[in-house]
C-alpha cells in the first residue's frame, strides 16, 4: 500500500481552476464515494478549502492510481483534464507524509502560521472517519498531522505575531492598555482601511466607539454599524480628551491634528495613554505628536514595519516547525516500515500451525487407541513447542532495525514462507 | 550552619540571575519558570540561614551590614513573590534578581562574626523599626525593577523597533499600575519607619530628630516618593515620568544603604 496525495493550491492553481475542482457541500460526500470506487483507491479523505483541494489517498498502485483519480475529476467536475493537469501536484510516500504535515502545521498556507487550516484537516478527517472511507493508514497519518501541528503550535512561536496591518494595531494597542474592554475609540475619516482595523478592535473589546466625519451623515451611517456615536468634525478635539484610540483617515491633503493640540488634550486628559494610527496618505497628523509623553503614534509604514518584523519572525519561527516536521516525518517512515513485518509474522504463525495440525493427524492415526483426555495434553504440548519455536523469530521481526527487509527475506527462506499468498 | 545555608542561598540566587539575564535577551515561558523555581528554592535556604541566624545571634538578624543586605535581600524577594503570584509576569524576576543578587554579594563579603548589641539598640523598637524601612524600601525595590522595565516597553513603542522583548514585556498599563502600587505600599512602610525610629529617637537619645546624614538620606528618598504621588494625583503624571522617579528614589535607597553606612559618620553605621 502506497499513500498518495493530489492536489493543488493558491500556489499551483488560480481561484478559477480551485472553484471548479472544490468538493463543496453535497459534492464532498458524493465525490469521496467516487473516489473510493476507483479499483487502486484503498482508503481516502478529502480537503476542499478556498486555498486548496486535497485527495488524501492509500492505494496498490501508484501509477494507474493517479490515471484515475485525474479522469475521475475531469468526469466528476465536469471540466477537462487538460485544464487543471498542469496545476496538480503529486507526492507519494515520504513526500507524502511530509506534505501533509506542513499543511496541517500551516508552513503551506497563504499567511505561514494561519490557524484555519488545522480545523479544516480536521472536519475533512471527521467526515472521512464518519464515512468510513479512510483506513489503518491513512487514519494514522491523519492523526499524526493534527498531533504534529498541535507540536509546532507549542513548540514555535509562528502564529504568536500578527501579520496584517489591522491585527497590528490590535496587538501594539494591547501592548499600550492591556485589554481593550471599557476602552473608547474613535474613527477619525471613514476609509476603508481604517473601517477594517476599527472592525478588529471593536472585535478585541472595544466598547465605546465615536465616529468623526466629514460628512456627518456618512458618519451617522458607520457609528450606527459599530453600535456607536457619530461626532461633528468640528467638535473632534474635544472628544479626543475622552478617546483612548483613534485611527484617522480622512483624506485631507494636510494635517488635521498638530502637536500644540494634541499637548492640550493631554493635559485635560490627565496624561492618560492614547494610542494614535494614521492610515491616512499623505498623513494626517503631525507626526511630532509622538515626542509627547503617553502618546504612541503609527503611521501606515511604521505599522508596515511591524508586519514586515513579524514576517520575518513566522519565517524563522517556521525553520524550526521544519525540523519538528522532519522528526515526525521520520517516526512515521518506521511505523510504516514496522507494518511490512505484518504479513510475514501471520504467514510464519500459519505455517507453525499447519505443520502442528499435520503432526497431530499423523499420531492420532499412529495411536488410535489414544484417549480424548491424553490427546488434549498431546495438543496442548504441540502448540507449546510451536509457540515457544515461533516467538523468536516473531519478537525480531517486530524490532524497528535497519536490516528488517533482509530478516524479512530469510525467515520466508528458512520457513519456506511464500509471502506473497499473504500479502494484501 | 547558617553560613552553609546562606552560601547555597547565593549560589542559587545568582543561578537565577544568570538565568533571568539570558531570558532578557533570549528566552520563553520555560527559561521564566525555571528562574522562579531556583528562586523559590533560593529563598527557602535564605529563610533557613536568617533562622539560624536569629537563633545564633538571639536578635533579628539585622545590625551589621552582612545582615542588613541579606535581610534587605529576603524581603526584595518576599515582594516579587507577592507579585508573582498576583499578575504571573514570568519575566519581572530578570529585572529584580540582579538587584537580589548584588545584595547577597555584597553581604557575603561584609564581615559576617556577631557582635553584641550596644546598649542603644537593645530596644523592642529595633525589630520593628528596622523591619518596616526594609519592607518599604523592598517595595521600592521592586519598584525600581519595574519602573526599568517600563522604560524599555516604552522605548519599544515610541521608537517602533519591536524586538523580540517587546512581546514578552507586559503593557506599559499593567508596569505603571504595578509601579504605583508598590509605591503606595512602600511609602507608608518607610513613614512608619521614619516616625518609629524618631520615637525609638526619642527614647535613645532623647530627642526626635538629630540631623543623622540616615535621618537626612531617608528624608529625601520619603520627599521622592512623596512627590511621585503627589504629581500623580495632582498633575497626572504616569508612565514614563513616574518609571524615572521611581528609578531615582531606589538609586537614593542604595546611597541611604550602603553609601552613608560607608562613606559618612552615622549614628546608623553598623558595627
Amino acid at each position: 500500500m502506497k499513500i498518495l496525495i493530489i492536489g493543488l493550491n493558491h500556489k499551483t492553481a488560480n481561484v478559477e481552476t480551485r472553484e471548479k475542482l472544490a468538493f463543496n457541500g453535497h459534492k464532498l460526500e458524493e465525490g469521496v464515494f467516487g473516489l473510493k470506487k476507483i479499483p487502486e483507491v484503498k482508503e481516502v479523505a478529502v480537503l476542499s478549502t478556498c486555498n486548496r483541494v486535497e485527495l488524501y489517498t492509500c492505494v496498490s498502485s501508484t501509477a494507474s492510481a493517479v490515471e484515475n483519480i485525474k479522469n475521475f475529476l475531469s468526469e466528476f467536475h465536469n471540466i477537462q483534464k487538460t485544464d487543471f493537469e498542469k496545476s496538480l501536484y503529486i507526492h507519494t510516500d515520504t513526500d507524502a507524509i511530509k506534505h501533509i504535515l506542513r499543511v496541517a502545521s500551516s508552513l503551506d498556507s497563504m499567511v505561514v502560521g494561519e490557524p484555519q487550516i488545522l480545523g479544516q484537516l480536521k472536519d475533512a478527517f471527521d467526515f472521512a472517519l464518519s464515512k468510513k472511507t479512510t483506513g489503518v493508514l491513512l487514519n494514522k497519518l491523519m492523526k499524526k498531522a493534527i498531533s504534529t501541528a498541535k507540536r509546532v503550535r507549542t513548540e514555535t512561536r509562528i502564529a504568536e505575531n500578527a501579520v496584517s496591518i489591522s491585527f497590528a494595531a490590535v496587538e501594539l494597542a494591547k501592548k499600550i492598555f492591556t485589554d481593550l474592554s471599557g476602552k473608547s475609540f474613535m474613527l477619525l475619516g471613514a476609509g476603508e482601511m481604517a473601517e477594517l482595523a476599527a472592525r478588529h478592535l471593536v472585535n478585541n473589546g472595544v466598547t465605546e466607539v465615536k465616529v468623526a466625519n466629514r460628512t456627518y451623515e456618512r458618519g451617522c451611517e458607520l457609528a450606527k454599524e459599530f453600535n456607536g456615536k457619530a461626532v461633528r468634525f468640528e467638535d473632534f478635539l474635544n472628544e479626543l480628551v475622552c478617546t483612548d484610540i483613534v485611527i484617522c483617515s480622512t483624506g485631507a491633503p494636510t494635517y488635521v491634528l498638530h502637536k500644540e493640540q494634541m499637548q492640550k488634550v493631554m493635559k485635560e486628559r490627565r496624561h492618560k495613554p492614547v494610542f494614535v494610527i494614521d492610515i491616512s496618505v499623505p498623513r494626517n497628523i503631525d507626526p511630532e505628536i509622538n515626542k509627547i509623553d503617553n502618546i504612541y503614534l503609527y503611521d501606515v509604514d511604521d505599522l508596515q514595519g511591524v508586519v514586515d518584523t513579524n514576517m520575518l519572525e513566522r519565517k524563522k519561527e517556521a525553520e524550526k516547525a521544519e525540523k519538528i516536521i522532519d522528526e515526525e516525518v521520520e517516526k512515521f517512515v518506521k511505523w510504516m516500515s514496522s507494518l511490512d513485518s505484518v504479513p510475514t509474522i501471520v504467514a510464519l504463525r500459519q505455517k507453525a500451525e499447519e505443520i502442528k495440525l499435520e503432526e497431530i493427524e499423523k499420531f492420532k492415526n499412529k495411536f488410535p487407541e489414544i484417549d480424548v483426555e491424553k490427546m488434549k495434553a498431546v495438543e496442548y504440548m504441540a502448540t507449546a513447542i510451536i509457540n515457544k519455536l515461533i516467538h523468536p523469530p516473531t519478537v525480531a521481526l517486530k524490532e524497528d532495525t535497519d536490516d528488517r527487509d533482509e530478516l524479512i527475506a530469510m525467515i520466508k527462506k528458512l520457513y519456506g514462507i511464500n509471502g506473497d499468498e499473504n500479502e494484501e | 550552619m547558617g553560613i552553609v545555608f546562606f552560601e547555597i542561598a547565593l549560589t542559587f540566587y545568582f543561578a537565577a540571575t544568570i538565568i533571568g539575564i539570558v531570558d532578557i535577551f533570549k528566552g520563553g515561558k520555560e527559561s521564566s519558570r525555571l528562574m522562579l523555581f531556583i528562586t523559590i528554592t533560593g529563598f527557602a535556604t535564605h529563610s533557613i540561614s536568617i533562622v539560624f541566624r536569629y537563633i545564633t545571634a538571639g536578635q533579628l538578624p539585622i545590625t551589621s551590614m552582612h545582615e542588613a543586605s541579606s535581610f534587605f535581600a529576603w524581603c526584595i524577594v518576599l515582594i516579587f513573590f507577592f507579585l508573582e503570584h498576583r499578575y504571573k509576569i514570568g519575566i519581572i524576576g530578570a529585572f529584580i534578581l540582579p538587584i537580589v543578587f548584588i545584595l547577597m554579594l555584597s553581604s557575603s563579603i561584609f564581615p559576617r562574626e556577631i557582635s553584641p548589641l550596644t546598649p542603644v539598640l537593645q530596644s523592642y523598637w529595633l525589630p520593628v523599626h528596622t523591619f518596616l524601612a526594609f519592607l518599604g524600601n523592598a517595595a521600592f525595590a521592586v519598584a525600581c525593577g519595574i519602573g526599568t522595565m517600563y522604560l524599555l516597553q516604552e522605548h519599544y513603542l515610541k521608537s517602533k523597533h519591536l524586538g523580540e522583548l517587546f512581546k514578552r514585556l507586559p503593557s506599559l498599563q499593567v508596569l505603571d499600575e504595578i509601579n504605583y502600587r508598590l509605591i503606595t505600599i512602600g511609602f507608608p512602610l518607610l513613614t512608619l519607619a521614619i516616625i518609629t525610629g524618631a520615637l525609638w529617637a526619642e527614647s535613645a537619645w532623647g530627642s526626635y530628630w538629630r540631623w543623622d546624614p540616615k535621618e537626612v538620606w531617608s528624608l529625601i528618598t520619603w520627599f521622592i516618593y512623596a512627590l511621585v504621588l503627589h504629581v500623580r494625583l495632582t498633575a497626572g503624571w504616569r508612565g514614563k515620568k513616574a518609571a524615572i522617579l521611581s528609578i531615582i528614589g531606589f538609586l537614593t535607597i542604595l546611597f541611604t544603604f550602603f553609601g552613608v553606612n560607608l562613606l559618612l559618620k552615622s549614628l546608623h553605621t553598623f558595627s
